[in-house]
């Protein structure tokens, strides 16, 4: 147990401090880096928990999709570094404010709450833990019972795909592409000429 | 058919009004003409039928007006001997100068719109003499006003017309102020608005007083006073006379219509018409005697210098109204009636004249510019005679007969306004002589001072414009002589027969004065006469020498006595500063500020505030939304 | 100690906090706002598999898992806007981006 809070607390750790470093790095790069090092942690985080799929996912997709993507284009916008301005300032006091409220009012009601006993009846398929591995219990309900969210996300996947495609494809001028349709159209009276060329003088 | 008379005009105004366009110029001239002479030809038919030794007055009922609390007003025509003299007159002058205006405006744009306003305003004019009521009467009074404000400023386009219009309108409406007082004052004490009614209880009311602005005054006195400064207004009175010169602006068939024979003398109808009032109101005779008699000089001593053709007709008007108004005020309405009713044919005549100058000079109006046309126009040379040997009271002529019977009434009345009035009357004969040939000698004799191309085109008036100016002059020669029995001489009670009422029959002791008061008047014109002779044909140098040697007796007398002056300084620059400043700091600043500018304002201070709002920065928008997040779930979070 | 819920809903709850300040507090580039939102999701994921665990039922789980599809496609169409708006406006620095200024 003792392990436990310790990994616990070291994971937390790093993941709000990398949090905070998200925020605040001047290098954009760095910013990048430091939230796929959250990421890292928050998939800690999930194993202590005992959600084992959810963390590797969380890996790859996140860290190995999202953050590359977000690398790809720090890199390729060519951003420069930036002071930090005054008018950070500006905000800072009213931000905070708000921010400690919400904070405040977060761990206020964590600390305080009770869970109704109605709502432990509604519960679906089986329990963490037991003989069962948490890949397959995770898929037994994801194909059961949330087969039509399952179906819909992949049609938000489509559809980002196909909207990140239309925004962002341009045609050059002065890029010569194959024409497909008109090369398999070509007849063969264009192409190839048939020339009686006498010996000794060339074509024309 | 007394229907027909007044209303034929109406109708006539209403077709050549609204469908002018659709009926033409010719159409409209011979709509309005027909109709106006037919209610003519009808009006004298229905005063020898049925008004002239009837059992008057008859009432023809048309149709019940007001009847609220304890005000009942019917629509009605009165029909006695004083509407029927006043129809015969106000419609035969106005068909002659129908026909008249045919000539006189033919080359006018808007001719239609000429004669509609003509024969509304002899509708109008119509209904005043033949109102049973004084709702009904300030209606007609009212219409008149309206027509005469209309008709001055028919050419509108003309800056000087419509400033003379607004002039106009607005001193009558001063007038109508007192008229309204006066009508309400009668119904304080009468309780009642129908003449027969208030006639009967006249004499009841005579010792009985009333509160007015904090005194106590006699009843009948303050009413008609205040019905006699509408008088004043629209008789052009001393005090309210301004407009009329003015009222020239208008094409000379108005002036010859409004202006001299009929408009103007409502005022002394209304005096005529309400004679049961004013004769128990002595001290208000008394009042409309002085006004009268000043006028009488006043406005023909201010005609002597004008040397505008129709103004100098036009103070002549004012002046002889003077006579009708002191004619009355001593008691003599009859004598006042008949001088109204040669005067309507002499004037109309005399100014229908100066028109037919006006038209042969090519539109010129300034007699300093006339001369030695009376070879040139001789019809309208001999008519001006004639108009003019009428104004001056020399016998045979109509104007005889009627001014001297007022100026021996004047006189033989006693009391010190009929003397004032009789002394104040025959000097204004003099003048009145004396202007009238001098306007006869400038324009007609002597070497022609207009320039050689106009007096090339002078020529005579064509033919529809010559036969009204001798139907008049028929009137102006005869019409005197032939009525003066009737209406002052030995038939006159049974003429008027119970129309007019005068409590101390004044006409009756004509006879008994010095035989020379009936004689003064003529050696006044007379020699009048002489010196106008002496100043424009013998010795022509002597108006420019006397006018320089008494300077500033000249120029007081050629600047009206300087009355516009003072108005403008007294009443009307303060009225225009006052509208000015009510305007710039009243209404634009107040209302227009707090109103639609200060709210349109306003609106657009706020948009551009709130607009500042929206900065562009999404995560400014962010921020926002987190902060009422924020205030959201603390609100939701303490218990209620 | 024992771990318990409260201290996942604890940490999922300050890196919530973080991914909004980051969004608002940012005076650097439009990249950053975007994995503020990364990081606001991380959040939110945190919550779900707390719950899922503790009150074992894996619906947390599975919806956890949607949350990261969603995640990512947004992701990818939000650097899809960005690069285009690179393209026209040649700046992504955040002071920059006021077209809409009212």
């Amino acid at each position: 147990m003792i392990v436990q809070a310790i990994l616990f607390y070291i994971f937390a750790a790093v993941a709000i401090a990398s949090g905070v470093l998200v925020v605040s790095a001047r290098n954009p790069v760095h910013s990048v880096l430091f939230l796929i090092l959250a990421f890292f942690s928050s998939a800690a985080l999930f194993i202590l928990i005992g959600a084992e799929f959810l963390a590797m996912i969380l890996v790859i997709v996140y860290v190995g999709a999202v953050a590359v993507l977000f690398l790809f284009v720090v890199m390729m916008l060519d951003i420069d570094f930036v002071q930090l301005r005054s008018g950070f300032m500006r905000y800072l006091p009213v931000g905070a404010l708000i921010g400690l409220l919400l904070m405040a009012e977060l761990i206020f009601v964590v600390v305080s709450w009770v869970v109704a006993p109605a709502a432990l009846k509604g519960l679906a398929a089986r329990p963490l833990g037991g003989g069962v591995v948490n890949t397959r219990a995770l898929g037994d309900v994801l194909y059961t019972r949330y087969f039509f969210a399952f179906e819909a996300a992949g049609l938000i996947l489509l559809v980002a795909m196909i909207g990140a495609i239309v925004l962002t494809l341009r045609q050059r001028a002065g890029v010569r592409r194959q024409k497909i349709a008109a090369q398999l159209a070509r007849a063969r009276r264009e192409t190839v000429e048939i020339v009686k060329v006498p010996l000794g003088q060339g074509g024309e | 058919m007394a229907l027909a008379v007044v209303f034929l005009p109406l109708f006539a105004a209403i077709v050549a009004g609204l469908f002018g366009r659709a009926i033409g110029d010719r159409g409209a001239q011979i709509v309005t003409c027909g109709a106006v002479a037919l209610s003519a030809a009808l009006a004298i038919a229905l005063f020898f039928t049925q008004i002239l030794f009837a059992h008057t007055p008859q009432v023809v009922e048309i149709a019940p007006w007001i009847d609220s609390g304890g005000v009942h007003v019917d629509w009605a025509l009165r029909l006695d001997t004083l509407s029927g003299v006043m129809l015969v007159t106000v419609s035969t002058v106005s068909a002659t100068i129908h026909v008249y205006s045919i000539g006189y405006m033919a080359e006018d744009r808007s001719i239609p719109r000429f004669m509609a306003y003509l024969s509304w305003f002899t509708f109008f004019m119509l209904v005043l003499v033949t109102a049973d009521n004084f709702v009904q009467l300030f209606f007609g009074w009212e219409g008149v006003g309206l027509l005469s404000y209309l008709l001055i400023g028919f050419w509108y386009d003309r800056a000087s017309a419509d400033a003379a219009a607004i002039k106009a309108f607005i001193v009558n409406r001063i007038g109508d102020f007192g008229f309204a007082l006066g009508i309400f004052s009668v119904f304080l004490i009468f309780g009642s608005l129908d003449f027969d009614t208030v006639f009967a209880k006249a004499p009841m009311m005579v010792g009985t007083s009333m509160h007015f602005l904090g005194w106590q005054v006699s009843s009948l006195t303050l009413a008609c006073i205040l019905l006699f400064v509408g008088a004043m207004g629209k008789s052009a009175q001393i005090g309210l006379h301004t407009w009329l010169p003015d009222a020239m602006e208008g094409p000379t068939p108005v002036s010859a219509l409004i202006h001299a024979a009929t408009m103007v003398t409502a005022g002394v109808f209304m005096v005529a018409r309400l004679s049961p009032l004013f004769e128990y109101a002595p001290d208000a005779l008394a009042l409309v005697g002085v006004v009268g008699g000043t006028t009488a000089i006043f406005a023909a001593s201010i005609g002597m210098a004008q040397n505008d053709i129709k103004r100098v007709i036009a103070y002549s008007t004012c002046s002889q109204l003077g006579y009708m108004f002191f004619g009355a005020a001593v008691s003599a309405y009859s004598a006042a009636m008949f001088h109204l009713f040669t005067h309507a044919f002499f004037k109309a005549l005399l100014f229908l004249a100066s028109g037919s100058v006006i038209h042969a000079l090519s539109g010129e109006q300034d007699m300093r510019r006339m001369g030695g046309l009376w070879r040139k126009i001789p019809v309208t040379y001999a008519v001006m005679w004639i108009g003019s040997l009428s104004l001056a009271g020399i016998p045979p002529f109509s104007g005889y007969y009627s001014k001297d019977t007022i100026l021996a009434a004047a006189w033989a009345s006693g009391t010190a306004v009929g003397r004032y009035a009789f002394c104040l009357g025959t000097l204004a004969a003099f003048m009145t002589a004396f202007y009238s040939w001098r306007l006869l000698f400038m324009t007609f004799h002597g070497k022609p001072r207009a320039d050689a191309e106009t007096m090339h085109h002078a020529h005579e008036s064509p033919w529809v414009m010559l036969i009204p100016l001798l139907v008049l002059a028929l009137g102006a020669l005869a019409a005197g002589y032939f009525t003066e029995p009737y209406f002052v001489g030995a038939q006159r009670t049974h003429f008027w027969d119970g129309s007019i009422f005068d409590l101390h029959h004044p006409l009756a002791r004509l006879e008994s004065g010095p035989a020379i008061i009936g004689f003064l008047p003529l050696i006044f014109a007379l020699g009048g006469i002489a010196v106008a002779y002496w100043a424009y044909i013998l010795d022509p140098d002597l108006p420019a020498r006397f006018a320089l040697r008494f300077r500033a007796l000249y120029l007081f007398v050629l600047n009206k006595w300087y009355f516009d002056e003072l108005y403008d300084r007294l009443f009307v620059r303060s009225a225009f500063a006052l509208g000015y400043d009510l305007w710039r700091w009243g209404d634009g600043a107040v209302i227009d500020g707090l109103g639609p500018d200060g709210i349109a304002a306003t609106a657009r201070e706020l948009a551009h505030e709130a607009s500042r709002l929206q900065t562009g920065y999404v995560y400014h928008y962010a921020f926002v939304m987190l902060i009422g997040l924020a205030g959201f779930v603390t609100w939701l979070l303490f218990p209620r | 100690m024992q771990i318990g819920l409260a201290h996942y809903l604890t940490v999922a709850a300050i890196l919530f906090t973080l991914g909004i300040f980051g969004i608002f507090l940012n005076r650097k580039n439009v990249i950053i706002i975007l994995m503020s939102i990364e990081l606001m999701l991380l959040a939110v994921n945190i919550n779900f598999v707390a719950f899922s665990a503790f009150l074992n039922d894996l619906t947390g789980q599975a919806f956890a898992m949607f949350v990261l599809t969603v995640a990512a496609a947004e992701a990818a169409i939000g650097l899809a806007i960005l690069v285009v708006y690179f393209r026209n406006r040649g700046t992504i620095r955040v002071e920059d981006i006021n077209m809409m200024k009212g």
